[in-house]
């Protein structure tokens, strides 16, 4: 009963949403990193920090298994979702909704394809599953993101996802709380402000590391 | 005023319908929308062909039975009204005007826009009531309401169970009926008594209808003719996990005997 019932599974998406939140402003807080003029030793340190931290070991299967159980339910209510209205209008809806709450499929699915192509150019690399590039170390993240963000292709196609990822935020930040049934006539209209907030500095942060790499003249390699 | 009409025909539940356009001559400003199609339906008649088939009782907001979905939003472009409540002054001559029925897989077309909306009544069969002994009237003030509570609750009473939230929702979703329903009830003393075993019942029986989940799109909160907010979906929310989690302590219901 419980695990089945529609108000339980938004409630783990969530949580589950939630803590992929908090970990996007670690993964920020350390990608900025890159744009220090250090030649990549305080970026290098703070990798190695997590890479063999024992707490970022045990955080590191929450995490996969919070992404699969975000996407997973996701999906699946999407898809009852749209099992609830077999016959469309022939007239859309326009009723007045919170923005791009409409569209959480959707942006979740750009969100999920990037996933895809960032576990590639980095995680399996690391793993070894697939071969660095010619004279980039299976551990060398610096010179690896150096070289991918120096494709102005690669770097604007990564900043758009962001986008994507920040219009999905902008309503999920808010939609979280909802969910888990904190609704209250003074803190929610700020909560709602903090949420946009929020996805404006994820969107921001991280699409302005490529974009500063590929399209500044200070960059050096 | 002269209005072109848009309307969803389909002759029974298993037919295929369709949109059929209609004119309308003559109509005043100040005539309701039902008096409106009622003009339309004359003209049918005494053309010698089938009226169009709409739900409406009471015609002034307070029953729920109407609905239509009008150029794609329910109950039409007012705010906090019914489409009993609607004027053709909220048009513009020469308007054209698109009327569907509510859609969503818990409510089965009847006919034209008459839908089948009893799918809500089960979910308040589920749960959605009091069991006490109905004797005298009570005293008014001898079981103590906070006045907060108590206007929480009027607020979520106010729901006629018209069904525009599920219209209007992208997931045919009716958390904020039952929001409503639920909060209404384990506001005030007398329902409390019943709220851990009314939400989990309720929840359940929707789940079971067809209805989908909420998004959070708040829709729902937009069309309703009665100003229902979100904040009962939260409670709602609330009242369910906080009971789910304390299930197997709660006694088994036995009814009021
Ligand atoms: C870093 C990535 C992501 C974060 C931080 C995130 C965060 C969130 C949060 C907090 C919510 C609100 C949950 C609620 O209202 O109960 C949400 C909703 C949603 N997310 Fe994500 N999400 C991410 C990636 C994805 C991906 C990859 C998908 C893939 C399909 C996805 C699909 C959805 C959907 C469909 C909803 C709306 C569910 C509904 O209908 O209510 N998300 N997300
Ligand atoms: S909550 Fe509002 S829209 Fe939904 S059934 Fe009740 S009155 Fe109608
Ligand atoms: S006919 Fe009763 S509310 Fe509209």
């Amino acid at each position: 009963m419980l695990l089945s019932s529609s108000i339980a599974g938004k409630v783990l998406m969530a949580l589950a949403g939630l803590f992929l939140a908090m970990f996007l402003l670690v993964h920020l807080g350390i990608n900025l990193l890159l744009l220090s003029s250090d030649g990549g030793v305080a970026f290098t340190a703070a990798a190695e920090f997590m890479a063999t931290n024992p707490i970022i070991k045990i955080a590191e299967p929450v995490l996969f298994g919070g992404f699969l159980l975000h996407i997973a339910f996701g999906m699946m209510v999407s898809g009852q979702n749209r099992a609830a209205r077999p016959v469309r209008y022939q007239e859309s809806n326009s009723s007045e909704t919170s923005l791009f709450s409409k569209y959480m499929f959707h942006t979740g699915i750009v969100v999920f394809l990037f996933l895809a192509m960032h576990m590639a150019d980095f995680y399996l690399i690391k793993l070894g599953f697939i071969a660095p590039p010619e004279g980039i170390g299976q551990h060398d993240f610096y010179h690896r993101a150096m070289l991918l963000f120096s494709n102005p292709w690669y770097s604007g196609f990564y900043a758009l996802s962001f986008l994507v990822l920040g219009f999905h935020l902008n309503h999920a930040i808010q939609s979280a709380f909802q969910t888990l049934g904190l609704n209250h006539s003074r803190y929610t209209p700020a909560l709602k402000v903090a949420g946009s907030a929020y996805a404006i500095i994820i969107t921001v942060g991280f699409s302005l590391i490529p974009l500063w790499i590929a399209f500044s003249p200070l960059t050096r390699l | 005023m002269n209005f072109t009409l848009r309307i969803w025909r389909q002759k029974n539940a298993a037919a295929k319908g369709g949109m059929v356009t209609y004119s309308v001559r003559g109509v005043c400003a100040d005539s309701s929308f039902f008096e409106m199609l009622d003009t339309l339906n004359q003209q049918l008649v005494d053309e010698g062909a089938e009226p169009v088939c709409f739900d409406h009782d009471c015609r002034e907001g307070i029953c729920g039975t109407c609905s239509l979905y009008i150029n794609g939003r329910p109950h039409g472009p007012v705010k906090g009204v019914t489409t009993c409540q609607l004027h053709m002054r909220s048009f513009a001559d020469g308007d054209t005007i698109n009327i569907e029925p509510w859609r969503a897989k818990a409510f089965p077309i009847v006919r034209d826009l008459i839908v089948d909306r009893s799918a809500l009544d089960r979910i308040n069969q589920a749960g959605g009531y009091v069991s006490v002994n109905s004797g005298g009237v009570p005293d008014a003030n001898a079981i103590a309401v906070r006045k907060a509570d108590s206007d929480a609750a009027f607020d979520a009473a106010a729901c006629i169970g018209c069904g525009a939230c599920v219209a209007a929702c992208a997931n045919a979703a009716a958390m904020l009926f039952i929001g409503a329903k639920v909060s209404h009830l384990a506001l005030l003393p007398q329902g409390k008594v019943e709220a851990r075993e009314r939400v989990l019942t309720m929840v359940e029986c929707m789940d079971g209808l067809g209805f989908g989940g909420c998004s959070n799109t708040y829709a729902c909160e937009a069309e309703c003719p009665k100003g229902i907010s979100v904040a009962n979906i939260a409670m709602l929310n609330r009242e369910f996990l906080s009971s789910a989690i304390r299930k197997d302590k709660a006694k088994p219901f036995s009814g009021g005997f």
